[in-house]
Protein backbone atom coordinates (compact mmCIF):
# COMPACT_ATOMS: atom_id res chain seq x y z
CA UNK A 1 0.00 0.00 0.00
CA UNK A 2 2.85 2.35 0.56
CA UNK A 3 4.53 1.31 -2.39
CA UNK A 4 1.60 1.98 -4.33
CA UNK A 5 1.03 5.80 -2.55
CA UNK A 6 5.07 6.73 -3.32
CA UNK A 7 4.58 5.00 -6.91
CA UNK A 8 1.40 7.25 -7.87
CA UNK A 9 3.25 10.17 -5.92
CA UNK A 10 6.18 10.15 -8.50
CA UNK A 11 3.97 9.43 -11.04
CA UNK A 12 2.32 12.79 -10.31
CA UNK A 13 5.64 14.63 -9.51
CA UNK A 14 6.56 13.74 -13.10
CA UNK A 15 3.61 14.74 -14.85
CA UNK A 16 3.52 18.07 -13.01
CA UNK A 17 7.43 18.40 -14.51
CA UNK A 18 6.57 17.34 -17.71
CA UNK A 19 3.76 20.22 -17.44
CA UNK A 20 5.98 22.88 -16.23
CA UNK A 21 8.65 21.93 -18.98
CA UNK A 22 5.93 22.10 -21.58
CA UNK A 23 4.55 25.41 -20.33
CA UNK A 24 8.12 27.01 -20.08
CA UNK A 25 8.58 25.76 -23.88
CA UNK A 26 5.42 27.08 -25.11
CA UNK A 27 5.53 30.56 -23.54
CA UNK A 28 8.99 31.55 -24.13
CA UNK A 29 8.27 30.16 -27.57
CA UNK A 30 5.02 32.82 -28.06
CA UNK A 31 6.66 35.07 -27.13
CA UNK A 32 6.89 37.93 -29.41
CA UNK A 33 6.51 41.87 -29.69
CA UNK A 34 6.27 44.48 -32.25
CA UNK A 35 7.42 48.02 -31.50
CA UNK A 36 8.40 50.97 -33.24
CA UNK A 37 9.81 54.63 -31.89
CA UNK A 38 11.03 57.24 -33.54
CA UNK A 39 9.84 55.78 -37.09
CA UNK A 40 12.14 52.49 -36.47
CA UNK A 41 10.64 49.24 -36.14
CA UNK A 42 12.00 46.49 -33.62
CA UNK A 43 10.43 43.47 -33.10
CA UNK A 44 11.54 41.16 -30.48
CA UNK A 45 11.54 37.12 -30.88
CA UNK A 46 12.78 34.88 -28.90
CA UNK A 47 15.16 33.64 -31.80
CA UNK A 48 17.06 36.91 -30.77
CA UNK A 49 19.32 35.65 -28.00
CA UNK A 50 20.89 32.56 -28.57
CA UNK A 51 20.55 31.78 -24.25
CA UNK A 52 16.65 31.35 -25.10
CA UNK A 53 17.00 29.29 -28.05
CA UNK A 54 19.22 26.71 -25.67
CA UNK A 55 16.23 27.26 -23.24
CA UNK A 56 13.70 26.42 -25.65
CA UNK A 57 16.01 23.52 -27.05
CA UNK A 58 16.61 22.31 -23.48
CA UNK A 59 12.38 22.14 -22.22
CA UNK A 60 12.14 20.78 -24.96
CA UNK A 61 14.25 17.74 -24.51
CA UNK A 62 13.16 17.79 -21.04
CA UNK A 63 9.67 17.20 -21.94
CA UNK A 64 10.24 15.02 -24.06
CA UNK A 65 12.12 12.48 -21.84
CA UNK A 66 9.23 12.74 -19.02
CA UNK A 67 6.60 12.16 -21.17
CA UNK A 68 8.18 9.05 -22.10
CA UNK A 69 9.44 8.07 -18.43
CA UNK A 70 5.59 8.19 -17.44
CA UNK A 71 5.00 5.24 -19.59
CA UNK A 72 8.07 3.15 -18.21
CA UNK A 73 6.64 -0.09 -16.29
CA UNK A 74 7.32 -0.60 -12.82
CA UNK A 75 9.29 -3.55 -13.03
CA UNK A 76 11.78 -2.74 -15.53
CA UNK A 77 15.50 -2.79 -15.15
CA UNK A 78 16.06 0.42 -17.15
CA UNK A 79 14.89 2.49 -13.79
CA UNK A 80 18.63 2.34 -12.83
CA UNK A 81 19.56 4.00 -15.80
CA UNK A 82 16.27 6.92 -15.29
CA UNK A 83 18.59 8.23 -12.45
CA UNK A 84 21.74 8.70 -14.47
CA UNK A 85 19.54 10.55 -16.99
CA UNK A 86 17.39 12.47 -14.38
CA UNK A 87 20.55 14.06 -13.35
CA UNK A 88 21.81 14.89 -16.89
CA UNK A 89 18.39 16.51 -17.40
CA UNK A 90 18.26 18.05 -14.14
CA UNK A 91 22.00 19.51 -15.44
CA UNK A 92 20.39 20.54 -18.50
CA UNK A 93 17.54 21.94 -17.30
CA UNK A 94 19.77 24.19 -14.75
CA UNK A 95 21.97 25.39 -17.28
CA UNK A 96 19.55 26.19 -20.01
CA UNK A 97 17.64 28.44 -16.82
CA UNK A 98 20.53 30.28 -15.58
CA UNK A 99 21.96 31.18 -19.44
CA UNK A 100 18.21 32.59 -20.04
CA UNK A 101 18.27 34.32 -16.65
CA UNK A 102 21.82 35.96 -16.95
CA UNK A 103 20.83 37.03 -20.70
CA UNK A 104 17.36 38.26 -19.15
CA UNK A 105 19.07 40.26 -16.38
CA UNK A 106 20.89 42.03 -18.85
CA UNK A 107 17.96 42.98 -21.16
CA UNK A 108 16.15 44.43 -17.87
CA UNK A 109 18.56 45.85 -16.28
CA UNK A 110 20.94 46.93 -18.68
CA UNK A 111 24.87 46.84 -17.93
CA UNK A 112 25.90 50.40 -17.82
CA UNK A 113 29.89 49.26 -18.52
CA UNK A 114 29.65 47.97 -21.73
CA UNK A 115 27.38 50.67 -23.08
CA UNK A 116 24.06 48.09 -23.06
CA UNK A 117 20.65 49.70 -22.91
CA UNK A 118 17.73 47.46 -21.16
CA UNK A 119 15.54 46.41 -23.84
CA UNK A 120 12.39 45.82 -21.37
CA UNK A 121 11.17 49.27 -21.82
CA UNK A 122 10.45 49.07 -25.26
CA UNK A 123 8.93 45.78 -25.18
CA UNK A 124 7.30 45.55 -21.99
CA UNK A 125 4.76 42.66 -23.02
CA UNK A 126 7.69 39.91 -25.02
CA UNK A 127 9.74 41.12 -21.23
CA UNK A 128 6.80 39.69 -19.08
CA UNK A 129 5.46 36.42 -21.07
CA UNK A 130 9.80 36.04 -21.24
CA UNK A 131 9.62 36.41 -17.41
CA UNK A 132 6.82 33.77 -16.89
CA UNK A 133 8.97 30.88 -19.33
CA UNK A 134 11.64 31.39 -16.63
CA UNK A 135 9.33 30.92 -13.69
CA UNK A 136 7.66 28.23 -15.29
CA UNK A 137 11.12 26.64 -16.01
CA UNK A 138 12.57 26.81 -12.12
CA UNK A 139 9.48 25.40 -11.26
CA UNK A 140 10.20 22.40 -14.01
CA UNK A 141 13.68 22.81 -12.14
CA UNK A 142 12.39 22.37 -8.42
CA UNK A 143 10.08 19.16 -9.45
CA UNK A 144 13.05 17.53 -11.17
CA UNK A 145 15.33 18.02 -8.17
CA UNK A 146 12.97 16.16 -6.44
CA UNK A 147 12.49 13.52 -8.84
CA UNK A 148 16.35 12.82 -8.95
CA UNK A 149 16.33 12.46 -5.28
CA UNK A 150 13.28 10.04 -5.14
CA UNK A 151 14.82 7.62 -8.72
CA UNK A 152 17.75 7.73 -6.07
CA UNK A 153 16.09 6.88 -3.41
CA UNK A 154 13.87 4.15 -5.22
CA UNK A 155 16.67 2.34 -6.70
CA UNK A 156 19.65 2.47 -4.35
CA UNK A 157 17.94 2.08 -0.83
CA UNK A 158 20.60 3.99 0.65
CA UNK A 159 19.38 2.50 4.34
CA UNK A 160 20.12 -0.71 3.28
CA UNK A 161 16.44 -1.46 5.33
CA UNK A 162 15.72 -4.52 2.99
CA UNK A 163 17.04 -7.70 3.87
CA UNK A 164 17.54 -9.54 1.12
CA UNK B 1 27.37 -3.57 6.23
CA UNK B 2 30.92 -4.61 7.26
CA UNK B 3 31.85 -6.37 3.75
CA UNK B 4 30.18 -2.73 2.13
CA UNK B 5 32.06 -0.92 4.33
CA UNK B 6 35.60 -2.36 3.80
CA UNK B 7 34.97 -2.34 0.14
CA UNK B 8 33.82 1.39 -0.43
CA UNK B 9 36.89 2.84 1.00
CA UNK B 10 39.48 0.32 -0.69
CA UNK B 11 40.26 -0.61 -4.06
CA UNK B 12 40.34 0.66 -7.86
CA UNK B 13 37.47 2.58 -7.98
CA UNK B 14 38.31 5.00 -5.28
CA UNK B 15 41.92 5.53 -6.16
CA UNK B 16 40.14 6.62 -10.32
CA UNK B 17 38.03 8.91 -8.03
CA UNK B 18 40.64 10.17 -6.45
CA UNK B 19 42.33 11.26 -9.74
CA UNK B 20 39.29 12.45 -10.86
CA UNK B 21 38.68 14.68 -7.97
CA UNK B 22 42.46 16.28 -8.23
CA UNK B 23 41.95 17.07 -11.94
CA UNK B 24 38.32 18.53 -10.84
CA UNK B 25 39.75 20.86 -7.93
CA UNK B 26 42.62 21.70 -10.42
CA UNK B 27 40.53 22.70 -13.30
CA UNK B 28 37.63 24.81 -11.31
CA UNK B 29 40.35 25.99 -8.74
CA UNK B 30 42.09 27.79 -12.01
CA UNK B 31 38.97 28.98 -13.74
CA UNK B 32 38.05 30.94 -10.15
CA UNK B 33 41.55 32.40 -10.38
CA UNK B 34 41.73 33.00 -13.90
CA UNK B 35 38.02 34.52 -14.19
CA UNK B 36 38.57 36.52 -10.58
CA UNK B 37 41.98 38.33 -11.46
CA UNK B 38 40.15 38.63 -15.02
CA UNK B 39 40.74 42.98 -15.18
CA UNK B 40 41.83 45.01 -17.99
CA UNK B 41 42.42 49.33 -18.28
CA UNK B 42 42.34 50.72 -21.56
CA UNK B 43 42.70 54.50 -22.77
CA UNK B 44 40.74 55.30 -25.50
CA UNK B 45 40.41 58.81 -27.38
CA UNK B 46 36.98 59.64 -26.99
CA UNK B 47 36.94 63.40 -29.16
CA UNK B 48 38.55 65.85 -30.36
CA UNK B 49 39.03 69.53 -28.78
CA UNK B 50 41.10 71.60 -31.53
CA UNK B 51 44.47 69.89 -31.89
CA UNK B 52 44.67 68.05 -28.60
CA UNK B 53 42.66 64.35 -28.60
CA UNK B 54 41.17 63.65 -25.22
CA UNK B 55 41.69 60.16 -23.45
CA UNK B 56 39.31 58.69 -21.30
CA UNK B 57 39.63 55.17 -19.18
CA UNK B 58 37.61 52.09 -19.22
CA UNK B 59 38.01 49.29 -17.13
CA UNK B 60 36.52 45.75 -18.06
CA UNK B 61 36.21 44.09 -14.55
CA UNK B 62 34.67 40.57 -14.19
CA UNK B 63 32.20 42.13 -11.89
CA UNK B 64 30.56 44.18 -14.37
CA UNK B 65 28.59 41.11 -15.00
CA UNK B 66 26.64 39.11 -12.40
CA UNK B 67 27.25 36.61 -14.31
CA UNK B 68 30.90 36.39 -14.08
CA UNK B 69 30.43 37.38 -10.56
CA UNK B 70 28.34 33.85 -10.18
CA UNK B 71 30.97 31.70 -12.12
CA UNK B 72 33.39 32.64 -9.62
CA UNK B 73 31.58 31.65 -6.26
CA UNK B 74 30.36 28.63 -7.99
CA UNK B 75 33.71 27.71 -9.21
CA UNK B 76 35.22 28.13 -5.60
CA UNK B 77 32.48 26.30 -3.94
CA UNK B 78 33.19 23.31 -6.47
CA UNK B 79 36.79 23.49 -5.94
CA UNK B 80 36.45 23.61 -2.41
CA UNK B 81 33.99 20.57 -2.45
CA UNK B 82 36.47 19.01 -3.92
CA UNK B 83 39.46 19.44 -1.75
CA UNK B 84 37.07 18.55 1.17
CA UNK B 85 36.35 14.81 -0.66
CA UNK B 86 39.94 14.71 -1.29
CA UNK B 87 41.12 15.13 2.00
CA UNK B 88 38.19 13.05 3.53
CA UNK B 89 39.82 10.13 1.32
CA UNK B 90 43.50 10.80 2.01
CA UNK B 91 43.23 11.46 5.91
CA UNK B 92 39.84 9.91 6.88
CA UNK B 93 41.32 6.43 6.35
CA UNK B 94 39.65 4.39 9.01
CA UNK B 95 36.27 6.26 8.78
CA UNK B 96 33.69 3.91 8.01
CA UNK B 97 31.78 4.81 4.97
CA UNK B 98 28.31 3.54 6.13
CA UNK B 99 25.49 3.55 3.91
CA UNK B 100 24.35 7.37 4.90
CA UNK B 101 27.64 8.82 4.32
CA UNK B 102 27.77 7.46 0.90
CA UNK B 103 24.39 8.70 0.11
CA UNK B 104 25.64 12.27 1.39
CA UNK B 105 28.84 12.46 -0.91
CA UNK B 106 26.59 11.40 -3.82
CA UNK B 107 24.04 14.02 -3.58
CA UNK B 108 26.37 16.48 -2.88
CA UNK B 109 28.52 15.73 -6.26
CA UNK B 110 25.14 15.63 -7.76
CA UNK B 111 23.87 19.29 -6.37
CA UNK B 112 27.89 20.36 -7.24
CA UNK B 113 27.46 19.10 -10.68
CA UNK B 114 24.48 20.84 -11.11
CA UNK B 115 25.55 24.35 -9.55
CA UNK B 116 28.59 24.22 -11.65
CA UNK B 117 26.87 23.92 -15.09
CA UNK B 118 24.50 26.62 -14.46
CA UNK B 119 27.66 28.54 -13.71
CA UNK B 120 29.56 27.75 -16.59
CA UNK B 121 26.81 28.16 -18.97
CA UNK B 122 25.57 31.63 -18.10
CA UNK B 123 29.06 32.89 -18.36
CA UNK B 124 29.22 31.02 -21.42
CA UNK B 125 26.28 32.72 -23.13
CA UNK B 126 27.25 36.17 -21.36
CA UNK B 127 30.69 35.86 -22.96
CA UNK B 128 28.82 35.06 -26.52
CA UNK B 129 26.98 38.28 -26.43
CA UNK B 130 30.27 40.08 -25.55
CA UNK B 131 31.87 38.89 -28.09
CA UNK B 132 29.74 38.70 -30.91
CA UNK B 133 27.14 41.54 -29.54
CA UNK B 134 23.19 41.06 -30.36
CA UNK B 135 22.42 43.84 -33.25
CA UNK B 136 18.49 42.96 -32.45
CA UNK B 137 19.24 44.51 -28.91
CA UNK B 138 21.86 46.88 -30.12
CA UNK B 139 24.07 45.75 -27.97
CA UNK B 140 28.03 46.35 -29.15
CA UNK B 141 30.54 43.90 -28.99
CA UNK B 142 33.15 44.57 -25.97
CA UNK B 143 35.67 41.69 -27.07
CA UNK B 144 37.05 43.63 -30.05
CA UNK B 145 38.22 46.77 -27.61
CA UNK B 146 39.65 44.23 -24.99
CA UNK B 147 40.78 41.58 -25.97
CA UNK B 148 43.07 40.49 -23.16
CA UNK B 149 40.14 40.49 -20.95
CA UNK B 150 38.08 38.16 -23.45
CA UNK B 151 40.93 35.64 -24.01
CA UNK B 152 41.33 35.11 -20.07
CA UNK B 153 37.57 34.54 -19.98
CA UNK B 154 37.70 32.02 -22.97
CA UNK B 155 40.36 30.13 -20.75
CA UNK B 156 38.56 30.89 -17.63
CA UNK B 157 35.32 28.99 -19.69
CA UNK B 158 37.24 26.06 -21.42
CA UNK B 159 38.73 24.73 -17.65
CA UNK B 160 35.02 25.51 -15.99
CA UNK B 161 33.70 23.03 -18.81
CA UNK B 162 36.37 20.88 -18.50
CA UNK B 163 35.58 20.81 -14.55
CA UNK B 164 31.59 20.08 -15.62
CA UNK B 165 32.76 16.85 -17.32
CA UNK B 166 35.06 15.69 -14.91
CA UNK B 167 32.55 16.33 -12.26
CA UNK B 168 29.69 14.78 -13.88
CA UNK B 169 32.07 11.69 -14.25
CA UNK B 170 33.20 11.79 -10.53
CA UNK B 171 29.24 12.06 -9.52
CA UNK B 172 28.32 9.08 -11.95
CA UNK B 173 31.22 7.27 -10.22
CA UNK B 174 29.43 7.93 -7.09
CA UNK B 175 25.99 6.92 -7.64
CA UNK B 176 27.26 3.61 -8.73
CA UNK B 177 29.16 3.20 -5.82
CA UNK B 178 25.91 3.79 -4.06
CA UNK B 179 24.20 0.80 -6.14
CA UNK B 180 26.93 -2.01 -6.42
CA UNK B 181 29.35 -1.57 -3.03
CA UNK B 182 30.52 -5.22 -4.08
CA UNK B 183 31.53 -4.25 -7.55
CA UNK B 184 35.11 -2.76 -5.87
CA UNK B 185 36.10 -5.24 -3.56
CA UNK B 186 39.99 -6.01 -2.96
CA UNK B 187 38.71 -9.06 -1.01
CA UNK B 188 35.79 -10.78 -2.95
CA UNK B 189 36.22 -14.03 -0.41
CA UNK B 190 35.32 -12.04 2.52
CA UNK B 191 32.77 -10.64 0.67
CA UNK B 192 31.10 -14.38 -0.56
CA UNK B 193 31.51 -16.15 3.10
CA UNK B 194 29.53 -13.19 5.21
CA UNK B 195 26.65 -11.87 2.95
CA UNK B 196 23.54 -12.23 5.11
CA UNK B 197 23.72 -10.18 8.50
Amino acid sequence: MVKLTKRIGALVLRLAAFGAALAALIVMVTSRERASFFAVSLEAKYTDMAAFKYFVIANAVVSVYSFLVLFLPKESLLWKFVVVLDLVMTMLLTSSLSAALAVAQVGKKGNANAGWLPICGQVPKFCDQVTGALIAGFVALVLYVLLLLYSLHSVVDPFLLQKS
Amino acid sequence: MAVAKLAATSGKSSKILLGLRVLAFLATLSAAIVMGLNKETKTFVVGNVGNTPIKATFTAKFQHTPAFVYFVVANAMVSFHNLLMIALQLFGGKTELTGFRLLSIAILDMLNVTLLSAAANAAAFMAEVGKNGNKHARWDKICDRFATYCDHGAGALIAAFAGVVLMLIISAVSISRLVQPNKCSISTTAASTSVVP
